[in-house]
């Protein structure tokens, strides 16, 4: 629908600003709350434009203490354990994912459907849900307070076994039959035929859950006692409540603003494929 | 180089028999069309051959090996697919050189091989493309490639131009013949297309409803039919088909007129005559009624009844003819060229 009004084009216009002003605006008081000092911060009225204490409050975030009076981990190791957990899920996620898809579509074994359809089951089962056993679990296997104990119990994914089953599903039959001909083996066409083809899908997919297991809060905070373990989205809470006194808003919101780069580096270095991923069908 | 043999082959899914006891011996270096309508199994048979079907029962032999039970890289041939199968995110010479590589040829030997196959099917100036650069002419050639740099004992395609337009499709057929006879690799080749199949093969075999029908050379098919199937397949336009009883002088037609015609046993038979066969004649016994002409510029069809009778009847005149709805014909046909057929078992009757 193309429509070339000046009424109608004018309020589009001002639903877009205003939803552009809604994301935005939040974004903006943390950047400018991360320039300020902490005396300004206690203030009334919030100021709406920068100060000049950015890289100060940068260095003392990333490198000091970060906030004074409390015994937390300086923030280049939470954003360092934040990262290590996002990249053990997402590509621990994609791995074990593309290997189950393969096995379902590619194999013949009794109980194939049976298998799928467990998978499918899980979707059901969100970490929230099954969150005591899979703490029992973690607890008797000696993960707490691991990178292993942060990642492995979020990795299993419906979701993307299922999205990698479609995705084969449209690889026509006779890229394998050929691929046989040529005697490739089912791992080498796996590797060098059904992986570079599905390519975009897995940048897609890395998006997505890369930012999943980044955004990761209750699980982390029940299994990490040891505030060397401790990630930057579950620490950005305990900041506001840490000590008896009252927010640091500067360092809070520093934090804040450090945690928001990685995810955002990731969209915007995989933009083109994830785009491809989505959209593309044409195998 | 190798001869096939194909014994007794049988292929069934579940209960559901869609091959029956195809029997085939095929010569080195000879170029086979399997042919016959979509779902009579002959792109089974092809993939048996290659080792993407099993084989439910019977054997089959490439050169001395018997190989039901091998995989099919194992069975030393190649295959061009309908819709190319080429590796989409490959180059055209590293889909060419896949194979080579998983058999571990030294790098210089596949380089070589793959110039070679380039040079033959003039595809050099593509080999750094990829499939999806290339129009479909291209990609053909490169399934062709693909298959030629294995130097195999076999060369199986399946359908491969049907995906092509009319023009091309003529083109690379004799391209691929051309091709067949300079390597002189054995050859098994599947259409539904009757002209491509009477053009390309040393021999055809017919395939109907998974019965192989008849196993001859393109002349023979058409001369000698060995069943009303292949007699109305092989040929465009497809052949007329008449009831008609037998007598001392011949046979008779449904409209009264008796026609000179080879001796069989049989009271009543089912009378072949080709379009092309039927010859004006003032003093002709059939007589055509026209429906309508198709003008093709060298010769003209009518179409239309036998006279007087509801029975469908074409023939081809040499020039322009322009016959008004209505008009009547009168044409005869040589002896030796009439076909009659058992009408209950549908074979070919000899005198």
């Amino acid at each position: 629908m193309v429509e070339n009004r000046p009424l109608t084009s004018v309020l589009t216009h001002v639903i877009l600003v205003l939803g552009v002003i809604a994301i935005a605006l939040p974004i903006w008081i943390t950047f400018v709350a991360a320039t300020h000092d902490e005396l300004r911060m206690n203030q009334a009225p919030l100021p709406l434009w920068p100060g000049s204490y950015l890289w100060q409050n940068l260095k003392q975030t990333l490198f000091g203490a970060g906030l004074s009076g409390s015994e937390t981990a300086p923030v280049w190791l939470m954003l360092l354990n934040s990262l290590a957990m996002a990249m053990m899920i997402s590509l621990g996620k994609i791995a074990i994912s593309l290997l189950s898809a393969f096995a379902i579509v590619y194999f013949r074994f009794p109980f194939r459907m049976t298998c799928f359809w467990m998978i499918f089951i899980t979707l059901m089962l969100p970490v929230e849900v099954r969150i005591l056993p899979t703490f029992e679990v973690v607890a008797n296997l000696g993960l707490l307070n691991s990178y292993w104990g942060l990642s492995i119990p979020l990795i299993a994914s419906a979701t993307a076994t299922f999205m990698f089953r479609q995705v084969f599903l449209t690889v026509p039959d006779e890229m394998l039959e050929s691929a046989r001909i040529d005697g490739a083996g089912p791992m080498r066409f796996f590797w060098d035929i059904l992986l570079p083809l599905s390519r975009t899908n897995i940048a897609a997919l890395f998006v997505i859950l890369f930012i999943f297991g980044w955004n990761q809060y209750l699980w982390p905070l029940l299994i990490t006692t040891d505030t060397s373990m401790t990630t930057i989205v579950m620490s950005i809470k305990q900041m506001l409540e840490a000590a008896e006194q009252s927010p640091q808003w500067n360092i809070i919101m520093t934090t804040a603003l450090l945690a928001m780069i990685p995810p955002i580096f990731v969209v915007i270095s995989m933009q083109k494929l994830f785009v491809q991923g989505l959209t593309e069908t044409d195998k | 180089m190798a001869e096939i043999h194909l014994t007794d082959l049988t292929k069934s899914y579940g209960p559901t028999e869609v091959l029956h006891h195809v029997e085939g011996a095929i010569k080195d270096g000879e170029f086979i069309v399997i042919v016959g309508p979509s779902g009579c199994g002959k792109s089974t048979l092809l993939r048996m051959v290659a080792g993407l079907e099993s084989v439910t029962s019977g054997e089959i032999r490439i050169g001395d090996r018997r190989v039901n039970e091998l995989e099919p890289s194992a069975r030393d041939i190649a295959m061009v697919f309908q819709n190319y199968a080429l590796y989409p995110h490959m180059s055209v010479r590293e889909n060419m050189a896949y194979g080579l590589k998983i058999r571990k040829l030294a790098k210089a030997e596949i380089n070589r091989r793959v110039e070679e196959a380039a040079d033959i099917l003039e595809i050099g100036p593509y080999l750094d493309r990829k499939p999806r650069q290339l129009s479909g002419g291209q990609r053909q050639r490169v399934a062709m490639g693909r298959a030629i740099v294995r130097d195999p004992q076999v060369f199986l395609f399946d359908e491969p131009l049907s995906n092509l337009d009319a023009k091309l499709r003529v083109q690379m057929r004799l391209e691929i013949r051309k091709l067949q006879q300079r390597l002189g690799v054995t050859s098994i080749y599947v259409t539904h297309d009757q002209v491509e199949a009477m053009t390309l093969g040393d021999r055809l075999m017919v395939l109907n409803g998974g019965y192989v029908e008849q196993f001859g050379t393109p002349i023979e098919l058409y001369d000698r039919p060995a069943s009303v199937f292949v007699a109305g397949f092989i040929g465009s336009p497809a052949m007329n088909f008449l009831p008609a009883t037998t007598g001392p002088d011949g046979v008779t037609l449904p409209t009264g007129g008796t026609i000179a015609a080879p001796q069989v046993q049989l009271d009543s038979v089912l009378l072949g005559i080709r379009p092309e066969h039927l010859l004006p004649d003032e003093a002709g016994e059939i007589t055509i009624v026209v429906d309508m002409v198709e003008q093709l510029g060298a010769n003209s069809l009518l179409h239309g009844t036998l006279g007087g009778t509801d029975h469908a009847m074409v023939a081809s005149v040499a020039g322009h003819v322009s016959a008004a709805r209505g008009a009547q014909y009168r044409f005869s046909v040589a002896p030796e060229q009439l076909h009659l057929f058992d009408p209950k078992t549908q074979k070919r009757l000899d005198a």
